[in-house]
C-alpha cells in the first residue's frame, strides 16, 4: 500500500463523514430509536472484514486455521448485529404505520 | 474495489461484477439513512439498507472467488439465527438495552476482525493466498498496522461500554454512577498506553511474536477501557452513551476497512460514525448538557452533584386514590398524558390506552406530551405507544404542547419524574436547571402515578410533587390505571 492509496482512503473517509453529516439533519424525536438501531445495523459491514479472515484456501479442508477460527466468531457476532438490528428496526417502523 | 490490487484485481471478472455491486450498496446505504430520517420512508429505508447489507455480503463471496466457504457460511447462519431469535423474542420495552447489546456484538465482532485479520496475515508465509493484506513488510504497512490498532481498541471499547450500558438499562447493575478515584487519570492513562502501544506496534512491524503479543495487550487494555468509560455514567445518560457507542463501533467498521483495504467498510462505517455524532448531539441538546458532561460530569451521583436540590425530603405531599381520580377523569374536558420510563417498566402502554378510549367516549380530549428525553432513549415513549396503537395525531412533542398546560384540566403523568421537575426552571441550584421541561404544574390538577416518592433517574428532588394541585397515586403504573378504568366503568 504506497501513500497514493492510503491518501485515496482517507479522502474517501473524509468524504463519507461530510456525507453522513448531511444525511441526517432534520429528525423527528419519534425515530431516533429505530434510525439508532438502523444505523447499527449498517455498522455491522464490519462482517465483510470477518468473512475474508474465514475463509480458507479452496483445496484446504483441514483443520481450521486460527485466523478461521476467530473470523467465524466474528461473522456470527456480526451477523447477530446485522439481522438482529434490522429486524428490530422494522418491527419498531412497522407500528408508525398503524394510524388509527 | 480494493485500491491495492487495482491492477491485478479488478482486471478479473469477478473483481469488476464485485466491486460494481460494492458501489451498488453503498450508494444504497447513503440512500437508506436518508429515508430512516422520515416517518412515511422510515420502514422502506431499512429494508433498503437490508437489502445493501445482502448485496455487499454477496458481492464479498464474488470477490474472493474460488475459497473454502464453510466457516463463513456456518458464522453467517449461526448468527443468522441468533439474531432473528432476539429480533423476535424481545419486547417494545426493552428495546433500548436491545440496541446496547447489538451495538455491543457489533463492537467484539470489531475487535475479533482486527485480531483475525492479524491472524491472517501472520499466516501468509503458510498460505500463500495473500495478495490484500499489507501487513507484515510492505511498504506503507505501518498505516495497516496502526489501523488494526485502533479497530481493535475502538471495537474493544464499543464492547465491554455498550455490555455496561446494557446492565444498567437493563437494571442489572445499579444505575448509579460509580466512581473510581482518579478515573480521569486512569482513562486517560489507558488511552496513552494503548497508544503507546500502537506505536510499538509500528516500530516492529514484520515481527509477528511481538505483534501478537502487543496486539492482545490493546486488546485487554480497550476491554478494561470501555468499563472505566462508562461505569462513572448515570442510568439516565445511557441512551446518550448508547448513542455515542453506535458511532464508535461504525468508526471501528471504517478502521477495520482501513486495514483490508476495502472502500465500502469505509464509507459506511464514516456514514454510521457521523451520523451517530449528530444524533448524540441532539439528544445532549434535548437535555441541554454538553457531551463532556454527561460522559464526564459524573451526573446523578451521590456525592452531591448541585446544591439545594439533592434532598430528597418532602414537605406537603398530597396523594389520593384511583377511585377519586377516575371521578375527576370523567368530568374534565381536555387531559394531557405524560409518559415517562415507568410506563415502560409496568407496561401500561395498553391500559393507558384502553384509559383514553374509554374517557373519549364521554367526551374528553386526550393527547400525550413526549418529552424528547422521556424513557432510557429518545423516540423510546412514541414506540410503546404506537405498540398500544395510540394514534399517532395524538402524541404532541414538548414544544408543541408547553404553552397549551394551562388550558388543561386533567394531566396525568405517568412513570415520568425528571422531565416534569419545575426546580429545573426556577432552582440555580438543582443540577437539572436549564433542561427544558414539561410545564406540567399549569394544568388545574396533576395526577402523579408512581410506585413512591423516591428521587427519578437523575437522582434529584421533584419539586412538582408539593404543588398545591399535584395528587400522587402511589402504586404500580399499570395496576393503578386499571383501577382507574375499573372505577370509570363503575361509575
Amino acid at each position: 500500500m504506497d501513500t497514493g492509496m492510503i491518501l485515496m482512503q482517507v479522502y474517501v473517509f473524509v468524504l463519507a463523514c461530510i456525507a453522513g453529516n448531511q444525511l441526517i439533519g432534520k429528525v423527528p424525536p419519534t425515530l431516533h430509536t429505530p434510525l439508532m438501531s438502523g444505523s447499527n445495523a449498517i455498522s455491522g459491514i464490519t462482517i465483510l472484514g470477518a468473512m475474508l479472515a474465514a475463509r480458507e484456501d479452496w483445496n484446504y479442508w483441514g483443520f481450521p486455521h486460527l485466523s478461521s477460527i476467530l473470523g467465524f466468531l466474528a461473522v456470527a457476532l456480526a451477523m447477530i448485529n446485522v439481522v438482529g438490528g434490522f429486524m428490530v428496526t422494522n418491527r419498531m417502523m412497522g407500528m408508525f404505520k398503524s394510524k388509527a | 474495489m480494493n485500491f491495492v490490487a487495482a491492477a491485478g484485481h479488478l482486471a478479473t471478472w469477478n473483481g469488476l461484477l464485485a466491486n460494481l455491486g460494492y458501489l451498488a450498496s453503498v450508494i444504497m446505504f447513503m440512500l437508506a439513512i436518508m429515508r430512516m430520517g422520515k416517518v412515511k420512508t422510515a420502514r422502506s429505508g431499512n429494508t433498503l439498507a437490508a437489502v445493501a447489507m445482502a448485496l455487499a455480503i454477496v458481492s464479498s463471496f464474488v470477490e474472493m472467488g474460488k475459497i473454502n466457504p464453510i466457516y463463513i457460511v456456518a458464522g453467517l447462519i449461526a448468527g443468522g439465527t441468533a439474531g432473528a431469535i432476539m429480533a423476535k423474542r424481545v419486547q417494545m420495552t426493552q428495546m433500548p438495552e436491545m440496541v446496547a447489546l447489538l451495538n455491543g456484538f457489533g463492537g467484539l465482532a470489531s475487535l475479533l476482525v482486527g485480531i483475525a485479520t492479524f491472524a491472517f496475515a501472520a499466516e501468509k508465509g503458510a498460505r500463500g493466498t495473500l495478495e490484500r493484506m499489507m501487513l507484515m513488510s510492505d511498504q506503507g504497512g505501518w498505516f495497516g498496522a496502526i489501523n488494526l490498532c485502533l479497530t481493535v481498541l475502538v471495537g474493544g471499547l464499543t464492547f465491554t461500554g455498550s455490555v455496561i450500558a446494557y446492565l444498567k438499562l437493563a437494571e442489572k447493575m445499579s444505575g448509579k454512577p460509580i466512581l473510581l478515584p482518579a478515573r480521569h487519570a486512569i482513562n486517560i492513562g489507558l488511552i496513552v498506553v494503548s497508544l503507546l502501544l500502537t506505536v510499538l506496534m509500528v516500530w516492529a512491524v514484520g515481527s509477528v511474536g511481538v505483534n501478537w503479543g502487543l496486539l492482545v495487550l490493546i486488546a485487554v487494555l480497550s476491554l478494561v477501557l470501555g468499563i472505566t468509560l462508562v461505569i462513572p455514567i448515570g442510568g439516565g445518560d445511557m441512551p446518550v452513551v448508547i448513542s455515542l457507542l453506535n458511532s464508535y463501533s461504525g468508526i471501528a467498521g471504517a478502521l477495520a476497512g482501513f486495514t483490508i483495504g476495502e472502500p465500502v467498510l469505509v464509507v459506511s462505517g464514516s456514514l454510521v460514525g457521523a451520523s451517530g455524532i449528530i444524533l448524540t448531539q441532539i439528544m445532549c441538546k434535548a437535555m441541554n448538557r454538553s457531551l463532556g458532561n454527561v460522559m464526564f460530569g459524573g451526573f446523578g451521583a451521590d456525592t452531591g452533584t448541585g446544591g439545594g436540590g439533592g434532598k430528597s425530603e418532602y414537605k406537603n405531599v398530597k396523594s389520593t386514590s384511583p377511585e377519586e381520580v377516575a371521578m375527576i377523569m370523567g368530568d374534565a374536558g381536555t387531559m394531557v398524558v405524560v409518559p415517562g420510563y415507568g410506563m415502560a417498566v409496568a407496561q401500561a402502554q395498553h391500559a393507558i390506552r384502553e384509559l383514553a378510549k374509554i374517557l373519549e367516549a364521554k367526551g374528553v380530549q386526550i393527547r400525550y406530551a413526549v418529552h424528547p428525553v422521556a424513557g432510557r432513549m429518545p423516540g423510546h415513549m412514541n414506540v410503546l405507544l404506537a405498540e398500544a396503537n395510540v394514534p399517532y395525531e395524538q402524541l404532541f412533542e414538548m414544544d408543541q404542547i408547553n404553552d397549551d398546560f394551562k388550558n388543561t384540566d386533567v394531566v396525568l403523568v405517568i412513570g415520568a419524574n425528571d422531565t416534569v421537575n419545575p426546580a429545573a426552571k426556577t432552582d440555580k441550584s438543582s443540577p437539572l436547571y436549564g433542561m427544558p421541561v414539561l410545564n406540567v404544574e399549569e394544568a388545574k390538577t396533576v395526577f402523579t402515578i408512581k410506585r413512591s416518592l423516591g428521587s427519578g433517574f437523575a437522582g434529584v428532588k421533584n419539586e412538582l410533587f408539593e404543588c398545591a394541585n399535584n395528587y400522587m397515586v402511589y402504586g404500580d403504573a399499570r395496576k393503578v390505571v386499571e383501577e382507574i378504568i375499573k372505577g370509570l366503568k363503575e361509575a
